[in-house]
């Protein structure tokens, strides 16, 4: 398709990039007062425990202590840390502090001090006794009759009517089936099963997580937060700490990376709290080891699914039964759980079709919001038994995906039966670029040509589709409101949290597209509960489909104000003016959008043009991904090289191409770490061993492989300007992708991330 | 306390220290805010300065042993009007997402580009490969640098 827009698919400039670039004042950190008192927060070195004794007097004593929080002082309040929208889908279990910890990490109590040095003094000051209670750290034993029970408290509890047996360590169940699975499976010619597991994850954004909060001379807390979810922390903090909303201000700078980590009201509590009790400015943050123990992680899972193929190559049945470990809290267990279904077993239509999941509570690190949310641990197991059944028909895999992947038009039971906490949405696909994205990205890896290995390095190709979502539909909403200024500019403020994305960038080229100016005219502010509109938050790739809804409406109010100031100025009819790069045209002469500004604040019957809007969705349209990886198998040493690694992805349209590529490509290699190195070691009591970059390696421009990335343009007719979501859905395919090349390669299939040169070499040993 | 002066961005800063502050903590507490702290153990890079040329992680280095020295940081490369063409570059290119390792990623490329000035993509990908980056995916900061360098030449030739 042609671009007929002229901000829409062009790459503006980043609009807070450059100072981003020269190094602004622009992150929580750099925005403390001198005066902030260092917010520290001690942990539990047990992974299940009860705390029969604790004394904070010392602590309290200590020169330069100006608050000392721990169970036995602050309100019992039971909530979620997830943030999400109200009433939560995720059980509340959580207290600020409690008289139990559940994993190695647990907050115990915390101070604010004068200096870091005296708060970690005070923290050692505290004398805690505990009763070592036995813990249990793999989700299916956690399930079993006899395991630990590891939320005893009478009081946690679901908010929405959804399973929730704390009694059995279950925090979150899930179970649809449409059609006959067992019959099905019973007649299929071919039948594939296994049982695939993923690992412990980090998001590691650069900036830990970080807070400061102060008082002002009202009295209210002004809460400025590296957050996705500003609206759920002003939520969530009033809860937590018995005030009213209307005394919070959430204030969202620039943010360095969430990746869903940030998704989570983590510290803002105890941080306000900290505030509130010492009446001094405080600020907290994450060590980069509290970050990987203490923060959220990507739900591990064990994940057994089948498929039943007919020998034309058609799918007929397709069993997931997934279970995921939560850790010590039930953050997202729901919602990540439902999406392991909703956001992969569309992607083949068939009449059958069971899903189960269970979220296990386990004493070890919680999980939580993890770019490709369940999808990338569900995924792994159906596109590599797609493999797997290509090999029993002799068939290119290729070719059997193409054979059956859903396609524009189609639809899925999956869409109605799961929701996120409540009933899905019956949803047609519109938009379907995935053909494209096989084709395309086939020819780049180039699929058909032999791969030759030589000696001990075996080649091999290997490929994953993908999809995701595009916000929550009926759940979630974004507004903004956009107001005029003098010279023509316009304010953009929006309740849409940009993190990183560029998604100030990409809403002010949607309001600059409506309105008709360039998009430097859009002077974009996002996030502050006190002035701008409200935003679910940062999530569910929303951000582009649903606050992109929301600013291209309010844009369009805009415009009409304009016009009718302006057909008023020039003395015609409305409908005959439009409105060409800030210029009206089509009456007597041409006026700038910035003589009507002038005009409406200044000289006849004068009023601001300004309009606000909320949005909403009625679907989720999924982007589409095929993703293909070469890759070079050491068979004496296990390490796997990629080769070369190509993602080709159907957003829609892209409002920005080159941050699109850059969501592509981020979420790629993120996705290729986590599937080669990325893992948390345990040792036998749940401690984390290797909470640090120089032992839990992320990808570095070192390790990289040639990368490819193939945006494929179609047209989604509920989006603005025909996008979808771009940020999630890429991370979702490295590790079924060079699992299949490895198998491809030298035969060995590897179920379970990540494929270190251990487990690889250890998979070799094991076929021969 | 240990006397230290050093020379910051051009600005010369006397003070004293206790000798178990790092360069990092020093530069944030004297207002040089680009300097970022994303691990404190030398393992992200997002806390990298040129300390008498040569790009070294600051969290790594107590203040008092940069006493003496001259450090710079990215406040010194150029600012939003007149950016220096490795920012330009970066911002162009679609290099800059969430920012937070960019000021010390845009120090380690000028210092690879002074050793190398035309790099290719493994000296690019050598010389970058101790910063950190979660948004990215490192592909458009290559292309960047190579053009940031070949902006670089023109001009030195200029």
């Amino acid at each position: 398709m042609t671009n007929t827009f002229s901000q829409v698919g062009t790459n503006v400039r980043k609009v807070d990039g450059m100072a981003l670039a020269t190094g602004g004042s622009l992150f929580v950190a750099d925005l403390a007062p001198e005066n902030a008192l260092c917010g520290m927060i001690l942990t539990s070195p047990h992974a299940h425990a009860r705390i029969v004794r604790m004394d904070i007097s010392k602590a309290e004593a200590l020169d330069g202590v100006f608050a000392v929080l721990y169970h036995g002082n602050v309100p019992r309040i039971l909530h979620t840390t997830a943030g999400q929208g109200f009433p939560e889908p995720s059980p509340y279990d959580t207290a600020m502090f409690d008289n139990k910890v559940r994993y190695v990490g647990d907050r115990v109590a915390a101070v604010a001090a004068e200096t870091p040095e005296i708060a970690a003094r005070a923290l050692s000051l505290i004398e805690v006794e505990y009763e070592i209670l036995e813990p249990v750290f793999d989700p299916v034993k956690a399930l079993q009759p006899g395991a630990p029970i590891i939320h005893d408290e009478p009081d946690a509890h679901v908010v929405i009517p959804v399973p929730y047996d704390k009694d059995r360590n279950l925090a979150a169940f899930v179970e649809t089936s449409v059609g006959d699975v067992d019959g099905t499976l019973a007649r299929c010619d071919i039948v594939v099963s296994g049982t695939y597991t993923t690992q412990y994850a980090q998001h590691c954004p650069i900036e830990p997580h970080i807070t400061l909060c102060e008082l002002d001379p009202y009295g209210r807390v002004r809460i400025t937060s590296s957050t996705q979810v500003p609206w759920h922390v002003r939520r969530i903090v009033a809860q937590c700490c018995e005030i009213p909303v209307r005394r919070i201000r959430v204030v969202k700078p620039r943010i360095g990376g969430g990746f869903g980590a940030k998704q989570e009201v983590l510290i803002e509590d105890v941080c306000t709290m900290l505030c509130l009790r010492s009446g001094q400015p405080v600020l907290m943050e994450y060590s980069r080891k509290d970050e990987f123990v203490s923060s959220r992680t990507r739900h591990p899972s064990v994940c057994t699914t089948t498929l039943g193929f007919s020998k034309d190559g058609k799918i007929q049945a397709i069993r997931m039964h997934m279970v995921l470990n939560t850790g010590a809290y039930g953050s997202h267990a729901l919602t990540v759980g439902s999406n392991c279904g909703s956001k992969v077993l569309p992607m083949y239509p068939c009449e059958h079709i069971e899903f189960k999941m269970e979220g296990a509570y386990t004493n070890l690190p919680v999980g939580g919001a993890y770019r490709g949310y369940g999808a990338t641990q569900a995924v792994f197991s159906v596109e590599c038994l797609i493999d797997e059944v290509a090999a029993k028909l002799g068939r290119d895999p290729l070719e059997l995906r193409v054979q059956n992947h859903i396609r524009s038009g189609m639809g899925s039971p999956i869409f109605k039966a799961l929701g996120e906490g409540t009933e899905g949405v019956e949803m047609t696909i519109g938009s379907c670029g995935l053909p494209e994205c096989i084709s395309l990205g086939a020819e780049a890896i180039e699929w058909k040509k032999p791969r030759t290995s030589s000696g001990r390095k075996a080649r091999g190709v290997g490929m994953a589709i993908l999809m995701q979502g595009s916000s929550i539909p009926h759940v979630d909403m974004g507004a903004a409101t956009i107001k005029l200024n003098e010279d023509g500019s316009f304010n953009l403020l929006m309740g849409a949290t940009d993190l990183g994305t560029g998604s100030d960038t990409v809403l002010s080229q949607i309001a600059a597209e409506e309105i008709g100016v360039d998009t430097a005219m859009m002077i974009p502010l996002s996030s502050d509960t006190d002035v701008t509109p409200f935003d679910v938050g940062a999530y569910a790739s929303s951000t582009t489909y649903l606050s992109g809804g929301a600013v291209k409406k309010a844009a369009l109010l805009i415009r009409h104000q304009i016009l009718e100031v302006a057909a008023e100025m020039l003395r015609c009819e409305q409908d005959k003016l439009s409105i060409e790069d800030g210029r009206i045209l089509g009456g007597a002469k041409v006026i700038t959008i910035s003589d009507v500004a002038l005009h409406s604040l200044y000289s006849h019957n004068q009023k601001q043009i300004m309009a606000s809007a909320s949005h909403i969705t009625e679907k989720s349209p999924p982007p589409f991904a095929a993703h293909f990886v070469d890759v070079e198998v050491d068979l004496d040493t296990g390490f796997v090289k990629l080769l070369k690694y190509v993602s080709a992805v159907d957003c829609g349209t892209t409002i920005h191409p080159k941050l699109a590529e850059g969501q592509t490509e981020g979420a790629t290699m993120n996705g290729i770490s986590f599937a080669l190195t990325e893992e948390y070691l345990f040792n036998e009591k749940g401690r984390m061993l290797n909470p640090s970059f120089g032992h839990y390696k992320i990808f570095t421009t070192a390790d990289m492989p040639e990368m490819v990335t193939i945006m494929v343009p179609t047209y989604e007719t509920t989006g603005p300007y025909g996008a979808k979501s771009v940020s999630e859905i890429s991370i979702n395919g490295a590790l079924p992708a060079i699992s299949n090349a490895i198998f491809n390669a030298c035969g060995v299939r590897m179920m379970h991330g990540p494929f270190t040169p251990e487990r690889v070499a250890r998979a070799l040993r094991e076929k021969s | 306390m240990i006397p230290i002066e050093l020379d910051i961005n051009g600005q010369t800063i006397e003070m004293e220290v206790v000798p178990d502050l790092t360069l990092l903590d020093l530069l944030r507490a004297v207002g040089v805010v680009s300097v970022k702290k994303g691990c404190g153990e030398g393992d992200c890079g997002a806390c990298g300065v040129l300390l008498d040329g040569v790009y070294v992680k600051s969290c790594l280095i107590l203040a008092a042993q940069a006493s003496g020295h001259s450090v710079e940081t990215v406040e010194s490369l150029g600012n939003v009007e007149h950016p220096h063409p490795l920012q330009t570059a970066f911002v162009d290119a679609g290099a800059v997402q969430c920012g937070f390792c960019i000021p010390s990623m845009l120090l380690a490329a000028k210092s690879l580009i002074e050793d190398h000035p035309e790099p290719t993509v493994e000296q690019i990908r050598e010389g970058l490969d101790g910063n950190l980056c979660r948004c990215t995916g490192y592909v458009k900061q290559i292309e960047a640098v190579q053009t940031a360098a070949a902006v670089m030449k023109e001009e030195d030739h200029d």
